[in-house]
């Protein structure tokens, strides 16, 4: 797994606090799909496959972690 | 042992008996804000008359966290010294998951300050030691227990008012009102101002416990501990804290639909201690349940009636913004009053403290609201949010950062606000005083008590030259000869926190308000002018 640098501080509790604005009222079902297309977004905006390869490994590896 | 609440005398007023000449001010409220308001204006020479409805300090420890900027604001009122010693100094926050620590914060990495990041001290402890410190000024500061403000009314140039007392009822006319009666302010209601905001539906218990062998083990280091989802407390929030005389703060999350009453009773509270504290004997001081609020008020002046502390603003504990938020409001408000009185400002200075303030106090709010929200997730997404977050927090340093457990109190900046003239100091104008060891004719000291003597102050960090201006106190860091007090700055850290060859102007209250690298007396006038509300546009 790869330890990530810190790079939301100082702004971190501002951006969690946007990230659930954007989730206020909706269903379940469509906080999953707004969570799909942030990652598909936030991919897009990454735009390096190996990056994107190991940030995905690295979030699935705390399955079994 | 457990504190001794010995009543205060009642002293019949003499308004019982004949007319009083009106007052320049009433507080009405003789708790921590109420006190520090009238300290403050006796030590500069203001009267006021300070009215409780009751006779005793707080009952249970309440308020317990004091930060270093609200204990140097008490340094200068005089109590300072004594909290500090007597005290639980803390500055690390360890924050758990289950039972890992995942996360620590250091609230004051660096040294060379008087006062630490944060003392623990019950609130019943502050409010003896401010009486006592009151008692010092028995021309200036009248303490009126049992004296209860049944109605006020606002008359323009001055507020009448009728006091309730266990002889009688009696009248008073000042010519301000200084509400520092608390979150449930009776001067607001009376008013019937809008005081709503946001009320979280979770609860907490806070239960003090005393207890010889302390919690956090046995070689105890005084910290903040929080844990999410702690093993003795499954699902909910936990935090503890020292306090002095071995008492020990325990908060706890319950449900949202708990019932407050039946969850303070000692046989509900006592099995949830000992799933923390273990066998080790203890006994239960003070419980309570309570419920989040933030909320303040659109305006903290009403003409001749000004709010301050918990009446104008209330914020959720975590973070221990509330008292530390009252202190700084009566440091912003003294000075400005006492001008206004004086005749040497407009009255519109007082208008800036609602402005300064507000800011504050909203600030508080935000911070505090946000550390709620992530305490107590509200929809199966923000709580899986949450729970992801605290998985990555055993490993990821960007995940620890978000948890958010309470964001501590640090000194408001006023950076940007009309009163100060802006400077480009390694300490920018607005900034409250940031303090260093320093060495004068008297041996060794804080930059802090020369800057806070009550009137505006300009020290001179290095080769600068401070002109002789009238009515304003100079200083001087590391500079070999002048007319004024020099003084020389240990291991040089006063010189690294301000600049090399610099200037600062500071507001009576500490907080920077202009810097100059060639301080021209023409120039400092001005300054000192703003600050004192020349520039601002005139009352509506």
């Amino acid at each position: 797994m790869t330890i990530a640098p810190d790079r939301l501080s100082p702004f971190q509790d501002e951006f969690y606090s946007a990230l659930m604005q954007a989730h206020e009222g909706l269903t379940e079902a469509q906080s999953h799909a707004l969570n799909a297309r942030l990652v598909l977004m936030m991919a897009n905006r990454i735009g390096d496959l190996d990056s994107l390869v190991d940030i995905l490994k690295t979030a699935r590896s705390y399955e079994h972690g | 042992m457990a504190y001794d609440y010995t009543p205060f005398p009642y002293v019949s007023p003499p308004g019982l008996t004949a007319p009083e000449a009106r007052h320049r001010v009433v507080i009405v409220g003789a708790g921590p804000i109420g006190l520090a308001m009238a300290i403050d204006l006796a030590q500069r020479g203001v009267a006021s008359v300070v009215l409780d409805d009751n006779n005793v300090v707080s009952v249970g420890s309440r308020a317990i966290c004091w930060a270093k900027r609200t204990l140097e604001i008490f340094d200068r009122l005089g109590v300072g010294e004594r909290m500090l010693a007597k005290g639980v100094t803390w500055k690390i926050g360890r924050q758990f998951h289950g039972a890992e620590e995942v996360y620590s914060f250091d609230l004051l990495p660096e040294e060379g300050h008087k006062y630490p990041a944060f003392i623990n001290l019950q609130q019943y402890y502050a409010e003896e030691y401010l009486v006592d410190r009151a008692r010092d000024f028995p021309e200036l500061i009248d303490l009126r227990f049992k004296n209860k403000v049944v109605a006020h009314e606002d008359r323009g140039n001055h507020v009448a008012l009728t006091v309730e007392t266990p002889e009688g009822t009696y009248s008073l006319q000042t010519e301000y009102l200084l509400a520092c009666d608390g979150a449930g302010s009776a001067t607001r209601e009376r008013m019937g101002l809008d005081f709503t905001g946001q009320t979280f539906q979770e609860q907490f218990l806070i239960a003090d416990i005393e207890m010889d062998e302390s919690p956090f083990g046995p070689d105890p280091v005084p910290e903040r501990w929080f844990w999410f989802d702690p093993p003795f407390h499954a699902g909910k929030s936990a935090l503890l804290h020292a306090q002095p005389d071995n008492i020990y703060r325990i908060d706890l999350q319950l449900d949202v639909d708990a019932d407050g009453k039946a969850e303070a009773a000692p046989e509900k509270v006592i099995p949830r201690i000992k799933a923390i504290v273990g066998d080790k004997p203890f006994r239960l001081d003070w419980v309570s349940v309570y419920k989040f609020r933030c909320i303040k008020l659109d305006r903290f002046v009403h003409n001749r009636v000004i709010f301050v502390g918990d009446s104008a603003h209330v914020v959720s504990p975590f973070g221990a913004r509330g008292g530390n938020g009252g202190i700084q409001d009566i440091d912003n408000l003294g000075w400005k009053l006492v001008a206004v009185l004086a005749g040497e400002a407009d009255e519109r200075l007082i208008e800036t403290y609602h402005d300064e303030r507000s800011h504050g106090s909203a600030e508080n709010i935000l911070n505090s609201s946000r550390a709620t929200n992530f305490m107590t997730p509200k929809t199966p997404i923000e709580a899986l949010f949450r729970a992801e977050v605290l998985r990555l927090a055993h490993d990821q340093p960007f995940a620890r950062k978000l948890l958010n457990s309470g964001r501590l109190s640090v000194p408001c900046s006023l950076e940007g606000f009309p009163l100060q003239t802006p400077g480009t100091g390694a300490v920018p104008s607005g900034r409250a005083v940031v303090d260093a060891p320093i060495n004068g004719p008297e041996g060794d000291g804080w930059l802090l008590e020369q800057v806070q003597t009550g009137g505006f102050t300009l020290v001179g960090f290095g080769d600068v030259q401070l002109p002789e201006v009238d009515g304003i106190a100079r200083v001087g860091i590391n500079q070999r000869s002048a007319d004024y007090p020099c003084f020389t700055a240990l291991k040089g850290l006063a010189i690294r926190r301000y600049g090399e060859g610099r200037a600062y102007l500071f507001r009576p209250d500490g907080h920077v308000c202009a810097s100059f690298t060639a301080p021209e007396a023409d120039a400092i006038l001005a300054a000192r002018a703003r600050a004192m509300g020349a520039e601002l546009e005139p009352s509506r």
